[in-house]
C-alpha cells in the first residue's frame, strides 16, 4: 500500500492541483481531436435525421445493428463503477481508494452515452414522448426506461457523495489557481459541507447505502437489458441464462475499461506513486475471475445450442462458425483465454501486459455483443427470402461507424474534462484515515 | 355476397354482447387503459327488400376517403373472429396477391407485407411455395412487447398498427418470429390519393420510421368484402372467413372451415412457438403445378428470381453458380 498516511489534505491538493489548474498543449490538442470526432458523429446523426434510417445498414431482417451493440457495450462498461467501487467500498478494501473515482466517472459517462444509441435505433424520435403518454408496463422497453433512468440517478448520487468531500476541500483551499467559475462551482457543489463529525457520519452512512443500492440497481438494469432479447422467441436470444450472462459480461468489460483508464491517467498525470503495480495486479485478478465466469457462461450457452440443436439453433451456429469465424474466435476464445494465461501466470503479470489484455477484452466483448445481436437476426425461423438481395446482408455504414466513433470519442472527452474538474484521484481518500472510519471498519 | 351481408347484420346484434365479454379479455391482453366498448349510435334503415335494419351510424360514414378512425379501428367487428386458410397445393408463386396488396395499401416497392417463400422442409421432401401474410396471432408477441401500445389486438382477431403512435423502436419486428413486419426505412415513395385520411385499417398514408404489416384488409372487411390477396389469387389459394361462422371462402368456392382443416390436415406454421396464429395451411399434397413454375412465370423479372438464389431449388433449376 503506497498511500502516504501522513499526507494532509492541503498537501494532497497541492500535489494534485496541477491536474485541474492547467492543461498542456498536448492536452488541448487531445481535447480538440476528440471534439472533432464527436462532431463527425454529429454529422452522421444529422445525415440520419435528414435522410432517414435508410442511411444505416439496418434493414427488415437485421433491424438492430451496431447501435444496439454499442448500447449494450456502453451499458456494460457503466458497470465498472457500480460493481467495482460499490463492492470494494462495502468490502472496505483499502487499495481501492485511488481508483474508485475513475470507476465512478466511467459509470456516469457511459451511462450518459449508452442510452443515446438506443435512441438512434428509434425511427420516430419526434414521437418519443409517447413512451411517457402511453407507456405499457408489459413491455421490456418500458422496464428498460425505468431501470436505466433509476440507474443514472442512483449512480449520480453515488458519485456525488464521493465528490462532495473533495468539493469541500477544494473550496477551502485558497491558493487554488482555477478560474472563478470553477471556484463558484466548488462552492455550490460542496453544499456547505464542513466535515463536522455529524456531517461526516451522515455522509458515510449515505455512501454505504448508495453503494449497496447501486450494485442492486446495476444488476437489475443489465438483466432487464438482457431480457429485451431473451423474452423474444428468436433462436440465440431465447435463453434463460441471458440475464446473468449479460451481467457477468458487463462487469468484465467495465473492469477492462477501468484498467485501461488507470493506465492512461497514470501516465498522463504521473500518478505512478498513487496507482501502483499492486492496483493493476488486483484489478487484473478481478478481471481474471470475471473472465473465467464469462468463459463459463459463453461455453454453457453455445454448448447447449450446438450439442442438441434445433433447426434454427443449427443455422445460427453454422453462421457463427462460418461467416463470423474470426469474430467468434476473438470474442469467445481469445477474449477468455488471454486473461487466463497472461494474468493467470504470475510471471506474465505486468502493468503493460495487464493493460494489453484489457484492451483485447474490450474488443472481444464488443464483438461478443455483435455476435449476440446480428447473427440471430440473420437466422430467422423463415429463411431470408423474397426480399431485395441488396437488403439481405448487414454491414454498418459510415453513418453507423461515425456515430460509434463519436460515442467512443465522446466518452473519452467527457472523461478527460471530468479529470479537469476535480482530481481523478479522490483526495479525501488519500489522507490519513480518520477515527470514525477506523471505528466503522472494526464494527 | 348478399347472403353474407345478412348474416353480418344478424351478427351485429349478437356480436355486441359477445364482444363485451371478449373485450374484457382483450383489454387484459393488450393492457389498454381506455374502455373497449365500441361507441354506438344506431340508425334505422329500410333495405331494398323492405326490411328494417339497425346499423351503427358510424358504419355509414366510412368510405375510401374516410376510413375508420384510429379510435374506431381499435374495436373489432362485433362477433367476428377472422381466419385464413392457405392451400399450399395450389400456390405457384404467381405473385398476384403481392401485387394487389402493394397496390391496395399504397405500399412502396421495397415495403412488402406479403412474402412468398420457397420452403423445403428436409433434404428429401419436395419444395413448395409458401405465402406468408401476417398470422394475426392470438398470442401476439409483437403486441406484448410494444412499449406504447401502438400495435394492438382486436376482438375480431386482427392485429393492427397505429402508425400515429408508433415510435419505430422495431421491438415488434424482433418479437415476431415470422418476419411478418417491415419498416419504412425512408419516406414512402407512393402517391396516395389526395385528401386520404390515415387509418390503421388501411395503413396509408404511411409514415417514414414506422412499422407496417399485413392488416387482413381490415378496411375491406368492414365493408364486408374479402381481402385483396384472396380476390387477386388466380388459383384460389387463399381462403378467408369467420371462425364463428365456421366458413371460409376464396371468392369462388365456400367451404366449412373445420371440415377443410380436418379433411386436408390443416396446420399452423410453427405451432410450437405458442403464438396461436389465425392463418392455417393445407399441406402441399397432390399439387397442381410444378414448383419450378414459380420461376418460369418470372423469367422476365430477374429481380424476383434473385430473391430465391440461395435456395436449393433455384440452384438446381438454373444450374449452380451461373445466372
Amino acid at each position: 500500500m503506497e498511500i502516504n498516511n501522513t499526507l494532509t489534505i492541503d498537501g494532497a491538493i497541492k500535489e494534485f492541483a496541477p491536474q485541474i489548474e492547467k492543461t498542456s498543449p498536448l492536452g488541448w490538442s487531445w481535447i480538440a481531436f476528440l471534439s472533432v470526432l464527436v462532431l463527425f458523429g454529429f454529422y452522421g446523426l444529422y445525415t440520419q435525421i435528414a435522410e432517414g434510417h435508410i442511411v444505416t445498414g439496418m434493414r427488415d431482417n437485421v433491424v438492430w445493428g451496431i447501435y444496439i451493440v454499442n448500447f449494450i457495450f456502453f451499458m456494460g462498461v457503466s458497470y465498472a463503477g457500480a460493481l467495482i467501487s460499490g463492492t470494494l467500498h462495502l468490502f472496505r478494501s483499502e487499495w481501492r481508494k485511488p481508483v474508485i473515482r475513475m470507476a465512478e466517472w466511467i459509470t456516469i459517462i457511459s451511462l450518459l452515452i449508452g442510452p443515446l444509441y438506443i435512441l438512434l435505433c428509434i425511427g420516430r424520435l419526434d414521437k418519443l414522448h409517447n413512451i411517457a403518454l402511453f407507456g405499457r408496463i408489459q413491455s421490456p422497453i418500458t422496464w428498460d426506461v425505468i431501470a436505466i433512468s433509476t440507474d443514472i440517478v442512483g449512480c449520480i448520487i453515488f458519485l456525488y457523495m464521493a465528490l462532495l468531500r473533495d468539493f469541500a476541500h477544494l473550496r477551502d483551499y485558497p491558493e487554488l489557481k482555477v478560474p472563478k467559475w470553477k471556484k463558484k462551482l466548488y462552492y455550490y457543489f460542496a453544499l456547505k459541507y464542513h466535515d463536522t463529525p455529524e456531517q461526516r457520519k451522515k455522509l458515510n452512512r449515505t455512501v454505504d447505502i448508495m453503494a449497496a443500492m447501486v450494485i442492486a440497481i446495476a444488476i437489475i438494469v443489465y438483466s432487464v437489458l438482457a431480457w429485451i432479447f431473451s423474452v423474444t422467441l428468436q433462436p440465440g436470444w431465447h435463453s434463460t441464462i441471458f440475464g446473468p450472462y449479460f451481467v457477468i459480461a458487463a462487469v468484465y468489460s467495465g473492469t477492462a475499461v477501468l484498467i485501461v483508464s488507470m493506465y492512461l491517467f497514470r501516465k498522463v498525470y504521473k500518478l505512478e506513486h498513487v496507482i501502483t503495480e499492486l492496483h493493476f495486479k488486483n484489478m487484473g485478478i478481478i478481471l481474471l475471475v470475471l473472465g473465467a465466469f464469462f468463459g463459463y457462461f459463453t461455453f454453457s450457452e453455445y454448448l447447449t445450442k450446438w450439442y442438441g440443436s434445433q433447426k434454427n439453433d443449427e443455422l445460427l451456429i453454422s453462421i457463427l462458425f462460418d461467416k463470423y469465424y474470426w469474430e467468434f474466435v476473438i470474442s469467445n476464445y481469445i477474449g477468455v483465454l488471454l486473461p487466463l494465461i497472461i494474468i493467470g501466470i504470475p510471471k506474465f503479470r505486468t502493468i503493460k501486459s495487464i493493460t494489453f489484455t484489457s484492451l483485447v477484452v474490450i474488443l472481444a466483448l464488443w464483438l461478443n455483443r455483435y455476435l449476440i445481436v446480428v447473427p440471430t437476426l440473420e437466422s430467422p425461423y423463415l429463411p431470408i427470402q423474397d426480399s431485395r438481395s441488396a437488403w439481405v446482408d448487414y454491414g454498418g455504414t459510415w453513418v453507423e461507424w461515425s456515430l460509434t466513433l463519436g460515442g467512443i470519442a465522446g466518452f473519452m472527452l467527457l472523461f478527460t474534462l471530468a479529470s479537469k474538474l476535480v482530481p481523478i484521484v479522490q483526495l479525501s481518500a488519500l489522507v490519513k484515515k480518520d477515527k470514525s472510519e477506523e471505528n466503522r471498519k472494526s464494527e | 355476397m348478399t347472403a353474407k351481408n345478412e348474416s353480418r347484420r344478424s351478427f351485429l346484434k349478437a356480436g355486441l354482447s359477445l364482444s363485451a365479454g371478449a373485450a374484457l379479455g382483450a383489454a387484459a391482453l393488450s393492457g389498454r387503459a381506455d374502455s373497449m366498448d365500441a361507441p354506438s349510435e344506431k340508425i334505422k334503415l329500410v333495405t331494398a327488400d323492405g326490411r328494417v335494419i339497425e346499423v351503427e351510424k358510424y358504419d355509414l360514414s366510412i368510405d375510401d376517403r374516410n376510413p375508420a378512425s384510429i379510435e374506431k379501428s381499435h374495436y373489432g367487428l362485433p362477433g367476428r373472429k377472422f381466419v385464413m386458410v392457405i392451400d399450399l397445393a395450389k400456390c405457384k408463386n404467381a405473385r398476384k396477391c403481392v401485387e394487389k396488396c402493394q397496390e391496395g395499401h399504397y405500399l412502396p416497392a421495397d415495403h412488402e407485407w406479403l412474402n412468398i417463400y420457397l420452403l423445403k422442409d428436409s433434404p428429401e421432401s419436395a419444395p413448395y411455395w409458401f405465402p406468408r401474410p401476417c398470422f394475426q396471432c392470438d398470442n401476439p408477441l409483437c403486441v406484448s412487447v410494444c412499449p406504447v401500445g401502438a400495435t394492438f389486438k382486436r376482438t375480431d382477431g386482427i392485429v393492427l398498427v397505429d402508425t400515429d403512435r408508433c415510435i419505430g423502436c422495431k421491438f415488434c419486428m424482433t418479437g415476431c418470429p415470422y418476419s411478418a413486419r417491415v419498416f419504412h426505412w425512408h419516406e414512402p415513395e407512393v402517391e396516395v390519393p389526395e385528401g386520404t385520411v390515415y387509418s390503421p385499417e388501411t395503413a396509408y398514408p404511411a409514415e417514414e420510421g414506422t412499422v407496417g404489416k399485413c392488416v387482413f384488409c381490415a378496411d375491406l372487411l368492414r365493408k364486408n368484402e374479402l381481402p385483396r390477396c384472396v380476390v387477386a389469387c388466380p388459383e384460389g389459394v387463399i381462403y378467408f372467413g369467420d371462425l364463428n361462422e365456421d366458413t371460409v371462402s376464396n371468392g369462388v368456392e365456400t367451404m366449412v372451415f373445420s371440415e377443410l382443416i380436418k379433411n386436408r390436415s390443416g396446420y399452423r406454421y410453427h405451432e410450437d412457438l405458442g403464438t396461436r396464429p389465425s392463418v392455417y395451411y393445407l399441406p402441399p399434397v397432390d399439387r397442381l403445378y410444378e414448383v419450378e413454375e414459380g420461376f418460369s412465370l418470372h423469367a422476365e423479372n430477374p429481380e424476383i428470381l434473385e430473391r430465391y438464389k440461395n435456395t436449393e431449388t433455384y440452384k438446381k433449376y438454373f444450374g449452380d453458380g451461373n445466372k
